[in-house]
């Protein structure tokens, strides 16, 4: 028997716009995995310590402001640091097609939802790339 | 008009047998608040209305049919786009170019560190330097700022909440410095921290303090700055994080009516601050149901400040307000459908009877909108006011069934929410049972689940997809030079100033934080000596606290 996918919803960064991350957690909880939501203002060091506190097996950032190019690239850095790069890395925001592009290349993100992305979609593709 | 009804009725018996066979679209339909609406609206659905205690004429209480006595044959609303990035520099020149097209107005967005109350230097401001509005760290950069734009013709608006008594006393001081008088000064400050922590959360301080920093900026206003809107009690993030048009309503009426019992408790008298208070509202995409909200608005807000506070002054009893089309109505998909979109919007915030309005550009689900995308969105006010007619009759939907039982309705479902909320113990036990936030993620929720169930129609993202889609409108970019150069700015300044005059005005303003003073005096003097913003809210901080969420999802 499988358990459940843990997934950490987290918003990096200094924007308070938190409807997506708090949209995309209830939906991932009631597609049956264990979320947790760390609320605003997380810092790159907060988000990758509450998720290896956590166990996560994903960690979804949400950015509306802009910041992504920096706050991506640190959170992977830390993780990478503390031995944790197991832990997959997406999200979603306000972020530029080339922007995207350059996060995924970077190895940054392994996945980047735009607004409009049903909640299925997300479930979908967590299912897909975590083996529990 | 008994007999009258009684003929109504007879025919509308009639008309329900010949449409009773007829099959309908969709077994319901609602408005995209999910308010339930009736296929056809008739004298039926309004019998209780008085025209005279209900609507009553322009100009005159209660409102309902718009504040001033010939709204837009007078003088058309002033378009305000909403604007700022980069450096002071940059922004600087985004302005003048709307001013040089025809903008009537200034609206400055600040960039996330500014609104939090960080230094461009401080490391939790790594990455979001100019990103989505302007850097200000000090006195400097507001004078480059308003550089070349004349501060006693140009009114500014500028979205500013928990650092909102940092950033005027700025726009006060760069006055100074143009030779400008602070009794000449216009525009507004947003300054409504109640919803910053019901939606847009952008806090820095615990509730209590902060609404003594807003009582005090009413207070020194009314005194020294008459012609200023001391705050902008504002709807549209609310809405923008997912509520109803309903709950956008009663929210945002509910904290204003908590900040005239804060202007009252702190022995202010409501007719000297209640005629420098104005709203902000959205205006999303269903067309009347908005319209009716900005009706219903005004009427509620006019008997409230005149029955149960007792304004005096007629003009303590308007609800004039700001409108911005739906940013959360726009999608990323197709983004050139966003123009016809925030058309719609527009024209329902013009038929409702806004002062001000700013339509949002196409592309802002990307990014910060580039130049022609803004003109586009400035030029679609342009076509409205000039081209379409809309602006010529008063009020033009009032009597229309539909439109005034909408409007009946709001207010009902409005005062529903007033009681709850007072049963709970008011706004700030409401915030901190986290009543408003539950209810706005619950209808964000409902909302994301109709749309990926198809019930609702997104077009270009659940129907009409263009399935091989290439996003092909141009990007702004921001320099991450941006960043470095505001930094070295913010360092250079502190090397340069005089750090002893900016110790002693700090040091005064802890002390007054501490007592029961006006601030306002004591964050002018800081800003005239050149402290930054970060410094002055790390002051205040040290007295006051910091606030901290309880995340509901």
């Amino acid at each position: 028997m499988s358990r459940r996918i843990r997934v950490l919803v987290a918003k990096p960064g200094l924007d308070g716009h938190d409807r997506g991350a708090r949209v995309i957690a209830r939906g991932l909880r009631d597609a049956g995995m264990e979320v947790v939501y760390t609320g605003l203002h997380q810092t790159p060091e907060q988000i990758v310590e509450a998720a290896i506190q956590e166990d996560v097996d994903v960690i979804g950032l949400s950015i509306l402001s802009g910041a992504h190019l920096t706050l991506f690239p640190r959170v992977s850095e830390l993780l990478k640091e503390r031995g944790a790069e197991d832990i997959i890395v997406i999200g979603g925001g306000t972020i530029p097609t080339d922007d995207i592009k350059a996060l995924k290349e970077g190895g940054w993100a392994k996945e980047l939802f735009t607004p409009g992305t049903p909640i299925e979609t997300i479930v979908q593709w967590i299912r897909e790339n975590v083996r529990v | 008009m008994g007999n009258e009804s009684e003929e109504i009725r007879k025919g509308r018996q009639q008309w329900l047998e010949l449409r009773g066979k007829m099959k309908d679209r969709e077994e319901r339909f609602e408005t995209v608040s999910g308010l339930p609406v009736n296929d056809l609206y008739t004298p039926l659905d309004i019998e209780g209305l008085d025209y005279l205690r209900d609507l009553g004429f322009p100009g005159l209480y209660p409102f309902t049919r718009g504040v001033q006595g010939n709204m837009y044959r007078g003088r058309l609303w002033t378009m305000r786009q909403f604007a700022g990035f980069g450096t002071a520099k940059d922004s600087n020149q985004r302005y003048k170019y709307l001013l040089e097209k025809g903008q009537t107005g200034l609206s400055i967005a600040f960039d996330m560190p500014t609104i939090m109350g960080y230094d461009s230097d401080h490391p939790r401001s790594l990455g979001e330097v100019g990103r989505c509005g302007v850097a200000i760290d000090s006195l400097q950069d507001f004078e480059t700022l308003f550089d070349g734009i004349p501060m006693d013709k140009v009114s500014t608006s500028m979205t500013i909440n928990a650092p909102a008594s940092v950033i005027w006393a700025m726009y006060i001081a760069t006055g100074e410095k143009q030779g400008v008088r602070p009794e000449q000064l216009t525009g507004t400050i947003q300054n409504d921290i109640l919803k910053e922590y019901i939606a847009q959360k952008s806090w820095i301080f615990p509730p209590e303090p902060s609404m003594r920093i807003i009582t005090d900026i009413f207070e020194f206003g009314s005194k020294h700055v008459p012609k200023w809107n001391t705050i902008s009690i504002s709807g549209y993030h609310i809405r923008e994080a997912g509520s109803t048009a309903v709950q956008e309503l009663a929210f945002t009426l509910a904290d204003g009516f908590a900040y005239v019992e804060a202007g009252i408790k702190a022995g202010l008298d409501v007719d000297d601050f209640a005629p420098r208070l104005s709203f902000f509202f959205n205006a999303h995409i269903d067309f009347f149901e908005e319209i009716a909200k900005y009706r219903a608005a005004r009427r509620i807000w006019a008997r409230r400040m005149k029955e149960k506070y007792g304004a005096k002054n007629p003009r303590s009893w308007l609800l004039r307000f700001h409108t911005q089309t739906a940013g959360c109505s726009l999608t990323a998909q197709q983004p050139e459908n966003n123009i016809v979109r925030t058309a719609y919007e527009a024209m329902a915030a013009v038929l409702g009877g806004t002062q001000s309005l700013h339509t949002n550009s196409m592309d802002e689900v990307w990014a910060l909108p580039t130049e022609k995308a803004v003109q586009i969105a400035l030029r679609t006010q342009q076509i409205l006011a000039y081209e379409t007619g809309a602006a010529n009759v008063i009020d033009p939907l009032a009597g229309s069934y539909y439109v005034e039982a909408l409007t009946n309705k709001m207010e009902e479902e409005a005062e529903k929410y007033f009681e709850e909320i007072d049963r709970r113990g008011g706004v700030l036990a409401c915030i901190d049972q986290n009543f408003f936030q539950q209810e706005i993620a619950d209808a964000a929720y409902r909302y994301q689940q109709a749309l990926d169930s198809k019930q609702r129609i997104l077009v270009g993202v659940n129907e009409f997809i263009n399935p091989d889609e290439q996003l092909e409108i141009e990007i702004l970019k921001i320099d991450p030079q941006v960043e470095k150069e505001q930094v070295e700015r913010v360092r250079k300044l502190r090397q340069e100033r005089d750090n002893i005059r900016v110790k002693e005005t700090l040091d005064n303003l802890r002390r007054a934080c501490a007592g029961t003073e006006n601030l306002m005096p004591c964050i002018l003097e800081c800003v005239r000596a050149y402290a930054t913003e970060g410094e002055i809210i790390q002051t205040m901080k040290e007295v006051f606290g910091e606030y901290k969420e309880k995340p509901v999802f």
